[in-house]
C-alpha cells in the first residue's frame, strides 16, 4: 500500500517501528499534492520545510527520543490558524502574504508532538461559507467530482484528506465548517466541546462558536489528533480546565467492540425529513438499522427550538464577526490601500476594507453591525441569545433520555460549484444540521454514512454528545464506522476517484 | 478663534447653578497589562521604554490573539471599589466598546458596560475651610487603555494640520479603572474647589492603596470633567460639556471655573451650549472645542465573548476589605490633630505630596513642626532644583537624625543645611557628614574665649564702646568671631561670652 493510502494510525505505528521514515512519508504526500492539487486546490501554501522537519523527526527518533503516536505523520493546517513559518491568510486578500509572528496553540502542540506540517489549506474567506467558493484565492474542488464543492468553510482541509494529499488536517468549526465538508467529501471531522481545544491563534470568526478540531479519514485518526491538540490553554480564557480521557482508547474500544449494546441513540426529529435529499435519508435509515442490530436503542427525540437555530446563528455570528473583523484596518498588518489622491486614516481604512473583504464578508459585517446597533440590540442580538439558551435546554432535555443524538451531517450531497453562490439563504440552510451543536457548545462528529444511490456522492452521519462527553463520539463513532465498513466490505473513501496528475499544475513550478 | 467672552465668576454663580460630574481614569501599576503579559508602562519599573517595545500579539490585536484577564488588576479594582464605598458585583462582565480609531488596536476597547465590578459608592471630600462634601459614585469599572498618537508636521501637535501621525502601542492594554460619579448638585460657587478636592481625594485613595503611581502629569490619573449650568429657578438641567486633558489638580480647578464663566456668558447672551468634548489648555488657561458628543454615540456594546464573567469569591472580597488602609480623609484628620497643625500647615504638607515622608519622619523621632519645615522647605527646594522627587533624595530616618542634631545643639539650621547637602550627595548619615566635613557647632568655651579675646584685642575702640555700655557695638566682634570659627558657633553663646569678656 502506498504511503498516501495509509491512515495516520498505521503510519504512526510503522514510523514508531522504524519500518518507514517520516521523510519517505512526507515526500510521498508532497508528490501527491504536486500531482493532484492543481485540480483540487486544497492548498494555499505548501511548506518549504516539510522535508527538513521530517528529517529532524527521523533523526530524533533514531537518537532514541520518546515520541507520540503521530510523530512523523504529515498534516495539513487550515489557513485560519496562525503559523509563524507560513503565511496565514484565512482565505482573505486582507491577509495575503501575512506571516504571523507566532504559532496558534494547536500548531505549537502539533510541532511538540512532532507532526510534520505540509502546508495551509483553502477556506471560505474568514470561514464564512459552506462551499469554499468564498475564498479570495479561488475555490477548492471536491475530489469525488471536480465540478462540485468540497463543503465549507474548511473545504481545503476536507479535500486534502479525501484526495489523499494528507492523512490528517486541522479545521475549525463555527457552524459546521468541519462536519459539513466531512460529509460531502467522505471524511471524518470532529467539532470538540466548546473550550476543549484552544482558540489562541485561530483567526476569530465568532468567538463564542469557533472550535478547532480534527479532519481525517478514520474515527481513530480523529481521536489521535484530538488527543494531541486538546487540553487547557492559559492563553484562551474560554478553554476548559478538564482532564480529558484518551480519545484514541475510546475510538479503539468502539471499533474493536463493534457493539452498541445498551447505547441510547436519539434521532432528532427536526433534523431529518423534509428538505433532506432522498439518498441522504435512505443511507441514514440504513445506518440506524445497523446500529439497532448492534444493540443500540433508537429513540426519536424532539428539539423544538432547533427550528430557530439558523435565524439565531445568523445574528450572533455576524454580530461577533463584525467586531472581530474590525481589526483589519491596514494600520498594523495586512493589506493597505491608499485611496486615489490620499486622504485621512479613516479614508485609508475604508478603502482597504472595501478592497480587502469579499462580498460575503461585507454582507455579514453589515448584518452584524446592524444587529448590535442601539435600538436593535434587544430585538436581534438579545433575542438570538435567548434562542441559544432554549436550544441548550433542548439538548439538556434530549440528553436526559439518550446518550448521543444523531442526524445526517448535511441535508444533501455536494452541490455544484456556483449553484448557490447567488442565493446566500440557500447556502445558509445547508448548515441546518450542524449549527445547533455550535450554539449549545456540545461536541459533534461527522463520519461517512455511504454513497447516495442517486448521485454516487458521499453522505455523512452526525453524532452529537453532551458537553465534555467527546469520548462518547469516538466510542459510538468507532463502532458505527466499523459496522458500516463491515456491511459494505470496504471503506467508503476507497471508492473515491483515483484522480489523475494534472499537467496544468506541473507547469506552475510548485507554487500553489 | 476669538477669545470667548467670559462672565464674571460671581455673577455666573448668581445666575446659574453649576451641575458637575466626573470620570476619573486611574492607571493601575500592576507589573503586566490588563489582558496580556507585556510589561505595564504604568508600573514604575517600566515607565521608560522605546515606542512599540512593550507589546505582544494581544496588545497589537494581531489576528488570532486572545485577551486573558490580569488577576492582580481584578484585585486592585476590587480594593479601589471598596475604598470608594462601593458594592462589589458577585459577577461582572467585560464588554466590547466598538469604534474605529488608529490608537485602538482591535478597533474595539474591552471595557465594562452594564455589569461593572463596583457600583454605588460615596467619597467624602474636604474643602480648604474644613467643610466636607459627599460625592456619590455611580460605578467603577475596568477597561484597557488605548495607544498613543503623535501628530507630526502641524504647528499645534494636534491632528488638524498634521502631515502624518505616529502610533505607539506601549500604552495599549494598560489596566484602567474608570470611576464615574453620579450627577453632583449643590456645589454652587465651590464647584471649582470641589472638583479639585475630589480628584485629590481619589489620588490619595489610590496612593494609600498602592495601586497606582497616580501622577497626573504622566497620565496615571486623568480627569474628564462634565459641567452644565442650570438657570436659577428653572429646575432644568443645562447642556453639558466634557473637558479633557486636565493634567494637574490646579488645572481641574481652573478648567471648571473657566467653563462656568464661558457657558454663563453664552447662555446669558442667548446662545446655546453645544454638547461636546472640550480640551483644556494649560498654557492659555482656556478650553477649546473638540469632538461633538451626543448621547446617541453608538458603540454597539456587547458582552466580550473571549472572556468569562469576573466572579470574585466572597472570601477574596472580604480579605481585600480587611486589608484596606485607613481612609485618607480619616487619616488626614487624625494626623492633623495629633500634630497640632493649622489647616494651612497641613494643606501645605498634603499639597507637597510629602505626607507619607513627614509622618515617617515624626515616627522616627522628629517633632512634627521640624519634619514639616524640613520636608516642605529645604528638601523640596533642593528636589525642585535637581528636578527630582523629594522622597528620593533623602530618607525620613536621615531627616529625623538631622533634626535630632539640631535639637541637641550640635548643628544650627545653617549648618544643618550643609549637612543635608552632604547627605544628599551620598557622603553618609548626618552624623558622618558632621564628622567628615567638621561642621559641628563649637561648644567648647575655651576656643570661643580665645577667639573673642583676639577679636577684642584687635578692636580696642569697640571694646571701649562696649565697656561704655554701647552693647550694640558687640555685633562687630561677634561677626569677627563667627568668621574665625567658620560659622560653626552658636551666635547667642558668642554674644554672651563677648559681653562677659569685655566687662571682665
Amino acid at each position: 500500500m502506498t504511503f498516501t493510502r495509509m491512515t495516520a494510525s498505521e503510519l504512526g505505528e510503522k514510523l514508531a517501528a522504524k519500518e518507514i521514515s517520516s521523510v519517505e512519508v512526507t515526500k510521498a504526500h508532497l508528490d501527491r499534492i504536486e500531482a493532484v492539487d492543481g485540480d483540487i486546490h486544497a492548498f494555499l501554501h505548501v511548506s518549504a520545510s516539510a522535508l527538513s522537519t521530517a528529517a529532524d523527526v527521523d533523526s530524533r527518533r533514531l537518537a532514541g527520543e520518546a515520541m507520540g503516536p503521530l510523530a512523523g505523520v504529515p498534516i495539513a493546517i487550515k489557513d485560519v490558524l496562525c503559523t509563524h513559518d507560513m503565511p496565514s491568510t484565512a482565505g482573505s486578500r486582507m491577509l495575503e502574504g501575512w506571516t504571523p509572528p507566532y504559532d496558534a496553540t494547536v500548531v505549537r502542540k502539533l510541532r511538540e508532538a512532532h507532526l510534520v506540517p505540509l502546508g495551509k489549506t483553502n477556506m471560505d474567506e474568514f470561514a464564512m461559507g459552506s462551499s469554499t467558493e468564498h475564498s479570495a484565492f479561488g475555490p477548492t474542488h471536491n475530489p469525488w467530482d471536480l465540478e462540485r464543492i468540497p463543503g465549507g468553510s474548511g473545504g481545503g482541509s476536507a479535500a486534502a484528506v479525501a484526495a489523499f494529499e494528507a492523512p490528517l488536517a486541522l479545521g475549525s468549526d463555527t457552524g459546521g465548517s468541519i462536519r459539513q465538508p466531512a460529509a460531502v467529501t467522505g471524511s471524518v471531522g470532529v467539532k470538540p466541546t466548546y473550550g476543549g481545544v484552544s482558540r489562541y491563534g485561530a483567526i476569530a470568526l465568532a468567538s463564542s462558536l469557533d472550535q478547532v478540531g480534527p479532519v481525517t479519514r478514520t474515527v481513530l485518526d480523529a481521536a489521535l489528533l484530538h488527543d494531541v491538540i486538546g487540553g487547557h490553554d492559559p492563553r484562551d480564557s474560554t478553554s476548559l480546565r478538564d482532564e480529558w480521557p484518551v480519545f484514541a482508547d475510546a475510538a479503539r474500544a468502539g471499533r474493536d467492540g463493534r457493539s452498541l449494546k445498551g447505547t441510547r441513540i436519539g434521532v432528532v426529529k427536526e433534523l431529518n425529513g423534509e428538505g433532506f435529499q432522498a439518498g441522504v435519508r435512505s443511507r441514514f435509515a440504513e445506518a440506524l438499522d445497523i446500529m439497532s442490530a448492534a444493540g443500540a436503542e433508537i429513540v426519536e427525540v424532539s428539539a423544538p427550538n432547533f427550528e430557530y437555530a439558523i435565524a439565531a446563528y445568523y445574528l450572533i455570528l455576524p454580530a461577533e464577526a463584525s467586531s472581530n473583523l474590525a481589526k483589519f484596518d491596514s494600520v498594523r498588518f495586512g493589506l493597505r490601500v491608499n485611496p486615489a489622491g490620499g486622504g485621512t486614516v479613516e479614508d485609508v481604512m475604508a478603502a482597504t476594507r472595501e478592497a480587502g473583504f469579499g462580498d460575503e464578508v461585507k454582507r455579514r459585517i453589515i448584518l452584524g453591525t446592524y444587529a448590535l446597533s442601539a435600538g436593535y440590540y434587544d430585538a436581534y442580538y438579545g433575542s438570538a441569545q435567548k434562542v441559544r439558551t432554549l436550544i441548550q435546554r433542548d439538548f439538556d432535555a434530549a440528553f436526559e433520555k439518550v446518550d448521543v443524538l444523531v442526524s445526517p451531517s448535511a441535508p444533501t450531497t455536494a452541490f455544484k460549484l456556483g449553484e448557490k453562490l447567488d442565493d446566500p439563504l440557500a447556502m445558509y440552510l445547508n448548515d441546518i444540521t450542524t449549527i445547533p451543536a455550535n450554539l449549545a457548545g456540545v461536541p459533534g462528529m461527522g463520519l461517512p454514512m455511504g454513497l447516495a444511490p442517486e448521485d454516487g456522492l458521499p453522505t455523512g452521519m452526525q453524532i452529537m454528545a453532551p458537553a465534555r462527553a467527546d469520548a462518547r463520539l469516538y466510542s459510538v463513532g468507532g463502532a458505527l464506522e466499523a459496522l458500516l465498513e463491515d456491511s459494505w466490505g470496504h471503506t467508503m473513501i476507497s471508492q473515491a476517484p483515483a484522480l489523475e496528475p494534472t499537467e496544468m499544475f506541473a507547469a506552475r513550478g510548485g507554487e500553489v | 478663534m476669538a477669545k470667548p467672552e467670559l462672565m464674571d465668576y460671581d455673577k455666573a454663580i448668581e445666575l446659574f447653578e453649576p451641575v458637575l460630574g466626573f470620570e476619573v481614569h486611574v492607571e493601575l501599576n500592576t507589573r503586566s497589562k490588563m489582558f496580556s503579559d507585556a510589561p505595564n508602562p504604568a508600573h514604575p519599573d517600566f515607565h521608560v521604554a522605546e515606542a512599540n517595545t512593550q507589546i505582544t500579539p494581544v496588545d497589537l490585536g494581531l489576528p488570532g490573539s486572545l485577551p486573558v484577564v490580569n488577576e492582580e488588576a481584578i484585585k486592585y479594582s476590587i480594593s479601589l471599589g471598596l475604598a470608594l464605598g462601593c458594592s462589589i458585583a458577585p459577577s461582572s462582565r467585560f464588554a466590547r466598546k466598538n469604534y474605529f480609531y488608529p490608537d485602538l488596536a482591535k478597533n474595539y476597547q474591552i471595557s465594562q458596560f452594564d455589569e461593572p465590578i463596583a457600583f454605588d459608592g460615596n467619597v467624602e471630600v474636604e474643602l480648604a475651610d474644613g467643610r466636607t462634601f459627599q460625592i456619590p459614585i455611580e460605578r467603577a469599572h475596568m477597561e484597557e487603555d488605548a495607544g498613543k498618537l503623535t501628530h507630526v508636521g502641524g504647528a499645534t501637535g494636534r491632528i488638524q494640520g498634521a502631515e502624518y501621525s505616529l502610533v505607539d502601542y506601549n500604552r495599549a492594554g494598560v489596566p484602567l479603572v474608570e470611576i464615574v460619579t453620579n450627577i453632583i448638585y449643590g456645589a454652587e460657587g465651590d464647584a471649582p474647589e470641589l472638583a479639585k478636592a475630589y480628584v485629590s481625594a481619589i489620588r490619595d485613595i489610590v496612593v494609600s492603596l498602592g495601586i497606582s503611581e497616580a501622577r497626573m502629569e504622566r497620565g496615571n490619573l486623568r480627569c474628564d470633567a462634565n459641567i452644565s449650568l442650570s438657570p436659577r429657578g428653572s429646575g432644568k438641567l443645562g447642556t453639558r460639556t466634557e473637558t479633557k486633558n486636565v493634567n494637574s489638580l490646579r488645572s481641574v480647578e481652573r478648567a471648571i471655573r473657566y467653563e462656568i464663566q464661558r457657558q454663563a456668558a453664552i447662555l446669558a447672551g442667548g446662545g446655546t451650549i453645544i454638547q461636546e468634548t472640550r480640551h483644556w489648555h494649560e498654557d492659555t488657561g482656556r478650553t477649546s472645542a473638540g469632538r461633538p458628543k451626543s448621547d446617541a454615540d453608538d458603540y454597539r456594546y456587547f458582552p466580550e465573548p473571549d472572556l468569562l464573567p469576573v466572579e470574585p469569591s466572597t472570601q477574596l472580597i472580604e480579605e481585600l476589605r480587611a486589608a484596606l488602609p485607613e481612609p485618607p480623609a480619616v487619616r488626614h484628620r487624625r494626623l492633623k490633630e495629633s500634630w497640632g497643625f493649622t489647616d494651612l500647615e497641613f494643606q501645605d504638607v498634603v499639597n507637597s505630596g510629602l505626607l507619607v515622608e513627614v509622618e515617617a519622619t515624626v515616627t522616627a523621632g522628629a517633632s512634627a513642626q521640624q519634619a514639616r519645615k524640613w520636608w516642605t522647605g529645604e528638601i523640596a527646594r533642593l528636589a525642585n532644583a535637581a528636578g527630582e522627587d523629594a522622597a528620593t533624595l533623602v530618607s525620613p530616618q536621615q531627616v529625623a537624625n538631622l533634626v535630632a542634631l539640631i535639637d541637641d545643639g550640635t548643628l544650627t539650621d545653617r549648618l544643618a543645611r550643609q549637612v543635608l547637602e552632604g547627605v544628599i550627595a551620598g557622603e553618609g548619615t548626618p552624623a558622618e557628614v558632621v564628622e567628615s566635613r567638621g561642621l559641628a557647632v563649637v561648644s567648647d568655651d575655651t576656643a570661643l574665649i580665645a577667639a573673642i579675646d583676639d577679636a577684642l584685642a584687635s578692636q580696642p575702640d569697640v571694646l571701649a564702646k562696649i565697656r561704655d555700655g554701647k552693647v550694640q557695638a558687640a555685633g562687630a566682634v561677634i561677626g569677627a568671631v563667627m568668621k574665625a570659627m567658620r560659622g560653626q558657633a552658636d551666635a547667642a553663646r558668642v554674644r554672651e561670652l563677648v559681653l562677659e569678656r569685655a566687662n571682665a
